[in-house]
């Protein structure tokens, strides 16, 4: 499933920092001459191509603070992604918003770390109901443009003590400040779960039944559409709740067609779905739109290129010819359409020019030389 | 608590102000008289008060940005406030502000379950917005114990919580757009019923930004399906460290209530005399609530029960009847009207990691004998949110201060382990001279950049939240 594709062209490494303290993090970036291309894993290579010398997280690594019993994580930016997930497992806990790599989608190799995982606020299947990677972040330090550590929120998960950065950082792309270490709030893993399958639904067929399903009280963790699979909603928790609330769900969804309740396999779907694996090493662009689900259906009878869906249908993907303007082709639509891989201009979505204005506010406050990955969101 | 001397200026210039106000506004939505303005002297942190210059009521989002129009134009501050139900003195004006007061505004926009939001104008009461769509089976999840009166406007700009956030997060994560008006009168969409922002999350930021950054006059709601049922526990213990222990093996075990609430002796005897909630008499008393089918809700308090148990409860009580759930959650909701019974009180709200949760009571305790005086506990012990409530006496001399230092004290040890100052009810001017025990310089200067982008000439709100010497220059700017 993994083949070569196309990677993104790399300005040739010349320049590599990579410090090891939140101390040389700082200085390095306070004794910066030029723009600088902020990278923890690498795996997540959307947006304009930057040039510059490059700055690793990856050494910045290891966790600060687990406390199980409060469900409180600190972690280093640079940590793996893989890491943090195993520590917490240990313990039978988990990220709440379900991370998911892009690596083998975008073509790049290398391990996702936490740092990246927020930096781009990467949320997975679980999404839906446990709400998006800034959702369980409750602190960040992180180093500004002029080489100034600052913190923001802590290691509690209820903290509304001054601003809240802390959201404002995760999903700004290293455009605001380098992240040296970030808290989560954690859940309990599930004991079980169990996948509702609709095999004979499309696409635009499947969001209907995915609305009935997010509108019951089955408390549904996740709910797509991949191909050749079919409609997918899944539950999960105490075993004899999953049993009943599976259960239901199928009596619920029969009137949509046929139910397949899927135990053994279900881990694995959710894995290919968040990692959009039916498009893995396919030509052609990739574009990842985050709409209003019930206008799903028109977005993807537009568009008329291959989907995958997430979140309920609030969540496309979709793989189009080199060079098309998906944003375009998908017509009026309530939400915003980023170009996850593939050339040219305008892969994060236009902003209203108000919004643009303070978006520039911003960062110029946060990094005034305009260093840190200077045009990665333009 | 000192507040910055009023712009001379403009307090000679009200006339001018009220009237141009006037000219652009319905003759309704201008108040200047006294008599009525009397009523927004102060918000639910009484124990300060002040006369603003004057008070504004728009009904739409048009007039609220006519209103800043004119205020940007005049260098007039403006105080934005919802129902005025802050207790960290949020909504408390200064002589030289206009009250920007969004009580007109509370109408349902749009109710849409498929994408399972709702969108209301900000001045509608939090539990309102509930109130509109739980005929349908669904719910607004945030609900902090004033929901009753307590609008969303100002449940954005505090980030509020509420007992239920264990399961269901603030008002943050139960937020997906808002309609602002700027200082300058600009009127911004952002964010709305899809998922994540595009470009950076403003939104994320508005929120909690307590009323700084703009006014919020429509805010987009996720709503939930209501669960099928819920059932509390109540697990009374002998000593607060043994219910903390508890409190932590539940959550270790993997079981996710939707509350888990805390009380100590003094508020479980308060709110005894005053409830009659039928509460055991011990040192500590937990109320654990869960969620789900009869099945599932059997499922789940069988595991508490066992976890319970282990820690030798000195009483174990599952309601078995809607009754008995009600009264079970009687005396936690009577707990603050309990102690005012007793007293004048003043409620904290820092934030702790739950493992210190036996150490920093013990200290409560050792403070409350040194400063002479009475404090309750009672909090969201899941989360680690505290509520010591400090009791005095308003009308005897020297009382209130000394109050003040004790809340100090204990805010401050919230912050030595590893905590922050407020967990849901906002900076307002209560706590903010105490943001450097938090915060470094820089963090606060970071802060700080953020509302010179929003609002640079410092005129919304502007002597909350931030020490008013770190904020000094750029106010007098």
């Amino acid at each position: 499933m993994r083949p070569p594709c196309p990677v993104p062209v790399q300005p040739e490494r010349t320049n590599v920092m990579r410090p090891e303290t939140e101390a040389q993090l700082a200085e390095a970036i306070r004794d910066a001459d030029g723009p600088l291309q902020i990278v923890g894993g690498g795996t997540r290579p959307v947006g304009a191509a930057l040039d510059g010398a490059v700055l690793e997280t990856g050494a910045l690594r290891g966790i600060t603070l687990y406390e199980p019993g409060a469900l409180t994580l600190v972690v280093r930016a640079g940590t793996p992604l893989a890491e943090v997930e195993a520590a917490i497992a240990a313990e039978g806990q988990r990220l709440p918003f379900e991370p998911v790599r892009w690596g083998p989608v975008l073509g790049a190799a290398g391990d996702s770390t936490v740092g990246g995982v927020v930096a781009a606020n990467v949320s997975g299947p679980r999404r839906v109901q446990a709400g998006a990677c800034r959702d369980s972040l409750i602190g960040v330090r992180y180093v500004d443009g002029t080489g100034t550590v600052v913190k923001n929120g802590g290691r509690v998960m209820k903290n509304v003590t001054g601003y809240d950065l802390v959201k404002l950082l995760a999903g700004s792309w290293g455009t605001l400040g380098v992240l040296s270490e970030v808290s989560f709030k954690l859940l309990p893993a599930a004991g079980a779960q169990a996948t509702l399958i609709l095999p004979g639904l499309t696409a635009a067929e499947a969001v209907p039944a995915l609305t009935a399903a997010l509108g019951s009280p089955y408390d549904v963790s996740g709910a797509g559409w991949l191909p050749g699979v079919g409609a997918m909603i899944r539950v999960e928790g105490l075993a004899e709740s999953v049993d009943y609330r599976a259960g239901r769900l199928a009596v619920l969804l029969a009137r949509f067609g046929r139910v397949v309740d899927e135990r053994d396999g279900s881990a694995a779907l959710w894995r290919d779905l968040g990692e959009v694996a039916p498009f893995q090493g396919a030509t052609g662009d990739l574009w990842r739109f985050s709409v209003k689900p019930s206008q799903a259906p028109s977005v993807i009878a537009r568009l008329g290129y291959p989907v995958v869906l997430d979140w309920g249908g609030g969540l496309i993907w979709a793989l189009v010819p080199e060079g098309v303007d998906a944003r375009a082709r998908a017509g009026a639509f309530t939400g915003h359409a980023t170009r996850m891989r593939g050339q040219g201009p305008g892969a994060f979505h236009p902003e209203p020019a108000p919004i643009a204005a303070l978006s520039a506010g911003l960062r110029a406050k946060f990094d005034p030389r305009g260093i840190l990955n200077p045009g990665r969101m333009g | 608590m000192q507040m910055p001397t009023p712009n001379p200026a403009v307090l000679a210039r009200k006339a001018d102000i009220v009237a141009r106000l006037r000219a652009q506004l319905p003759a309704d939505a201008v108040i200047d008289d006294p008599a009525e303005t009397r009523a927004y002297e102060c918000d639910a942190l009484s124990a300060y008060r002040c006369m603003p210059l004057a008070v504004v009521l728009p009904r739409t989002t048009a007039e609220v940005a006519a209103a800043l129009r004119i205020c940007h134009a005049e260098g007039v501050p403006v105080v934005p406030r919802g129902a005025g139900t802050s207790l960290a003195g949020g909504s408390m004006p200064s002589q030289d502000a206009v009250i920007l007061g969004l009580a007109r505004m509370n109408a349902v926009l749009e109710v849409d379950y498929d994408n399972r939001f709702i969108r209301v104008e900000a001045g509608r009461t939090n539990l309102s917005v509930t109130g509109a769509v739980e005929g349908d089976g669904w719910f607004y999840a945030p609900d902090p114990s004033s929901q009753l009166a307590c609008a969303i406007s100002g449940n954005i700009a505090m980030n509020s919580g509420g007992a239920h956030c264990l399961k269901y997060g603030v008002t943050t994560n139960n937020l997906l757009g808002v309609t602002m008006v700027t200082m300058a009168g600009e009127v911004l969409e952002i964010g709305g019923p899809f998922c994540d922002a595009a470009g950076l999350d403003l939104l994320g930021v508005i929120c909690g930004s307590e009323g700084q950054l703009g006014v919020v006059t429509e805010a987009t709601l996720r709503i939930l399906p209501k669960p099928e049922g819920a059932r509390p526990v109540l697990i009374g213990y002998a000593s607060n460290e043994v219910a903390g222990e508890c409190v932590a093996d539940i959550i270790r075990a993997g079981v996710l209530p939707v509350a888990i609430e805390f009380m100590d002796r003094p508020c479980i005897r308060a709110t005894e005399d005053f409830a009659h909630a039928g509460y055991p008499d011990c040192e500590a008393l937990l109320i654990v609530e869960v969620e789900g089918s009869e099945a599932e809700i059997a499922e789940q308090l069988g595991l508490i029960r066992q976890i319970a148990e282990r820690h030798n409860p000195v009483e174990f009580r599952e309601a078995r009847t809607e009754d008995e759930a009600r009264r079970i959650w009687l005396g936690r909701k009577s707990a603050f009207g309990a102690m005012g019974q007793i007293n004048d009180y003043m409620c904290l709200d820092g934030t702790i990691p739950v493992s210190s949760l036996p150490l920093v009571l013990r200290r409560i305790g050792e403070m409350s004998r040194e400063f002479g005086l009475d404090v309750g506990n009672v909090f969201h012990a899941g989360d680690g949110n505290m509520h010591p409530l400090i009791l005095y006496n308003a009308n005897k001399p020297g009382d209130l201060e000394k109050c003040e230092a004790f809340g100090a004290e204990i805010l401050k040890l919230c912050v030595e382990v590893g905590g922050c100052l407020t967990g849901e009810h906002g900076v307002g001017i209560e706590k903010r001279d105490l943001m450097v025990v938090q915060f470094a310089p820089a963090d606060l200067e970071a802060q700080m950049r953020v509302k010179d982008v929003f609002d640079p000439a410092w005129l919304l709100n502007p002597a909350k939240v931030f020490p008013l010497p770190a904020s000094e220059s750029r106010r007098a700017a």
